[in-house]
């Protein structure tokens, strides 16, 4: 039996007592409150605006709205990122760069579509080089209606991710 | 030291918006550069192609969002000219108070984008503050806070509320305080005039001919200013001056748009006390004659034109639009050789960039 | 528009002024269309516009190209230039026609810089090649694109 060979087979072994004895279940149903919460009060955004709504991104973290009283901090590299927010509308030129962005970003990960165009391609939904919706090539979580929406529904938008974070997080085992 | 290509976008802090500045370095000198830009071109001028007058105005409204009030005037102000509407003298007023307070709008978040492009973080707090002063007042006009959907072809959707020249005048008092103390912080910030001064000169003769406008242009010394020499609108019967500034570097547009904001402040009490009562909107007719329409503003970020060609129906033929900031980035390459990399975001946050725009 | 008195003092040329001199200079190849406060319309030539811009830059004072635009006629193809000039306070409105098997006409980037970009974007949406352009490449559209979308046989696809 090779090293490797002999890493399989004990970790297996560890696994099915685990699974099998019920600790497994008993560290998830532990752990999953701490994750969750750790999780969701730390929702960092990336730093990416593209169109009108960046403006609504920008006043919502500015001191009336102050997004980051609820731990909204946009970060501008997304390797540190947990949320991508796709304010604005896809051209087939930023598509594959949009899809490079999201692959960078370590998991768990979300993605909020903000605005009509990020919806479904807004008043620009005939146009020749407009993705019609983010949706069309990446899993979103939230959609925030709007054209643009104000800083009151951004804000509402990631207190609604916060929501299903909360209800949706797995334990330190990642398994339900 | 061996020279390489740096890719600066499309998601980087410095770009305001979507686009790539691919520089040529040879160590830290720029020695060429390359704006890529196109990553939010959606064909709009295409696009208007199939939509009827009326329905073009709130997708004017979404070419720049910074400035949209601007544009949806300026694409009024070309049909207007194209269908031979005449707009009450009263709507004009109110146009030139709109226009002026979303200069300012747009002027707070230039300086707020530029204070944290430069490490003034206070800066972006206090700017974007007063800002919501003005996007309130825009908002009780309009009903929006970015895109307005408000000009008319033949006047404005709807009269000034009750009470609009009480809360503008209290909102001004206040912002030209505060706009004093813009001057402490940002004059006061001996890294933000080291970071500004002698960086990013632009000779006057280089920004007429690489075709830059607007406040970077006058930044330059060259006193134009198409409010001025090519009058639209009311703004030939208001007194005011055009602002200036003789050094040509990043800390002299910064300046530029400082005392516009003043001299903005300034045409709306004027306008405020001079505006007539009397109708705000004349019914267009509702298809354009087959010939053809040119009207140029001042948009806060430069030269705005739009020629409109009709073709006897009730959609236009052709619709170009001549974006400040198209030019203005193909004369970045001009602007940025011979200085740092670190020097890239205070230079091309100088310029007030605004994508949408510019890839229309 | 409104007109006003009381700036012609300072000008170099007024717009009557600045029709004399072209017509003197280029008899034919270039047509004045109107004359208006600040504004003319011309056409020209496909081979006199070199000339004609030539002309304007070095001997009438206009320094600034404020936008190149192309419109497709459906039987033929329209360049239409505006170049204002600051110390004239007037804008001038060159109309060119141009064939559509051959679309093709000198570029005017070598003279002012700033009409560089605009050319590039005319031959992006409808293909219209222009001569002795310091890089004549696509700017919006990813370079692979296969149609030139502002020509009117192009149509959107849900329309």
């Amino acid at each position: 039996m090779s090293a490797k060979e002999f890493m399989e087979w004990s970790s297996q072994v560890f696994d099915e007592v685990m699974r099998a004895s019920g600790v497994k279940r008993g560290v998830d149903k532990i752990t999953r409150p701490i994750w969750s919460w750790a999780l969701r009060n730390s929702l960092f955004p990336l730093h990416f605006g593209i169109a009108c709504c960046a403006l609504e991104m920008a006043a919502a973290s500015a001191p009336r709205w102050d997004a980051e009283r609820f731990g909204f901090v946009f970060r501008s590299s997304p390797r540190q990122c947990d949320v991508l927010l796709v304010n604005g509308w896809i051209t087939s030129k930023l598509r594959p760069d949009l899809r490079r962005l999201y692959e960078q970003m370590p998991e768990p990960k979300w993605v909020v579509a903000m605005g009509e165009c990020a919806i479904s391609g807004g008043p620009w939904y005939d146009s020749y080089n407009v993705v019609q919706g983010v949706d069309t090539f990446i899993p979103v979580d939230i959609h925030i209606p709007g054209c643009p929406p104000r800083p009151e529904a951004m804000l509402d938008g990631f207190l609604k991710l916060q929501d299903k974070i909360r209800h949706s997080t797995k334990g330190t085992f990642l398994e339900d | 030291m061996a020279e390489m290509w740096i890719n600066m976008g499309p998601q980087h802090p410095m770009t305001h918006g979507l686009w790539n500045l691919r520089v040529k370095v040879d160590g830290e000198t720029i020695i060429e550069a390359e704006p890529v830009v196109g990553y939010l071109h959606r064909g709009w001028e295409k696009l208007t192609e199939n939509r009827t007058y009326p329905q073009i105005i709130p997708l004017s409204d979404r070419l720049c969002y910074g400035a949209s009030m601007s544009w949806s005037h300026l694409y009024c102000l070309a049909v207007e000219e194209l269908m031979g509407v005449e707009v009450p003298e009263r709507a004009e007023y109110i146009r030139v108070i709109v226009l002026e307070l979303q200069r300012i709008a747009s002027h707070l978040m230039w300086i707020a984008a530029y204070g944290t492009d430069l490490g003034l973080l206070t800066g972006f707090t206090y700017a974007m503050r007063e800002r919501e002063l003005f996007l309130d007042l825009l908002q009780s006009v309009t009903g929006a806070r970015i895109t307005y959907n408000y000009p008319r072809i033949g006047g404005v959707r709807n009269d000034l509320p009750a009470e609009f020249e009480r809360d503008c005048l209290r909102a001004l008092d206040f912002f030209e305080k505060k706009l004093d103390e813009y001057e402490l912080i940002y004059d006061g910030s001996k890294i933000f005039l080291m970071r500004t001064q002698d960086v990013g000169v632009l000779t006057p003769s280089d920004g007429m001919n690489l075709g830059v406008t607007g406040p970077n242009l006058r930044g330059s010394g060259v006193k134009v200013d198409l409010r001025k020499t090519d009058p639209y609108s009311v703004y030939d019967e208001l007194e005011w001056d055009m602002c200036t500034h003789p050094d040509c570097d990043c800390y002299a547009r910064y300046r530029v748009r400082m005392e516009e904001m003043r001299m903005s402040a300034y045409i709306v009490r004027q306008a405020l006390s001079k505006m007539p009562p009397g109708p705000f909107r004349v019914k267009p007719p509702r298809n354009a004659p087959k010939r053809t329409a040119v009207a140029r503003v001042e948009d806060p970020r430069g030269e705005g034109l739009m020629y409109v060609i009709g073709d006897g129906t009730d959609k236009p033929y052709r619709l170009k639009v001549r974006s400040p900031i198209f030019v203005s980035v193909s004369a970045v390459p001009a602007i940025l050789r011979g200085y740092k990399v670190a020097d890239v975001p205070a230079i091309m946050g100088s310029i007030d960039m605004c994508l949408g725009e510019t890839d229309r | 528009m409104v007109e006003e008195s009381g700036d012609s003092s300072d000008r170099k040329f007024s717009e009557n002024a600045i029709v004399d001199l072209v017509r003197g200079k280029f008899p034919e190849g270039v047509t004045i269309g109107g004359i208006g406060p600040r504004r003319i319309n011309a056409r020209a030539d496909r081979a006199a516009l070199y000339k004609l811009c030539e002309f304007l830059k070095g001997d009438l004072g206009f320094e600034h190209v404020s936008s190149v635009s192309g419109v497709d006629r459906v039987d033929l193809f329209q360049v239409v230039y505006h170049i204002s000039s600051y110390s004239n306070r007037c804008l001038l409105e060159i109309t060119v026609d141009i064939p559509t098997d051959d679309p093709e006409i000198d570029s005017i980037a070598p003279l002012w810089g700033g009409a560089d970009w605009h050319e590039r974007e005319t031959y992006d949406m409808f293909g219209i090649k222009f001569r002795n352009h310091p890089r004549m490449e696509r700017i919006f559209l990813p370079e692979d694109t296969h149609y030139f979308p502002f020509r009117k046989d192009f149509k959107l696809w849900r329309r």
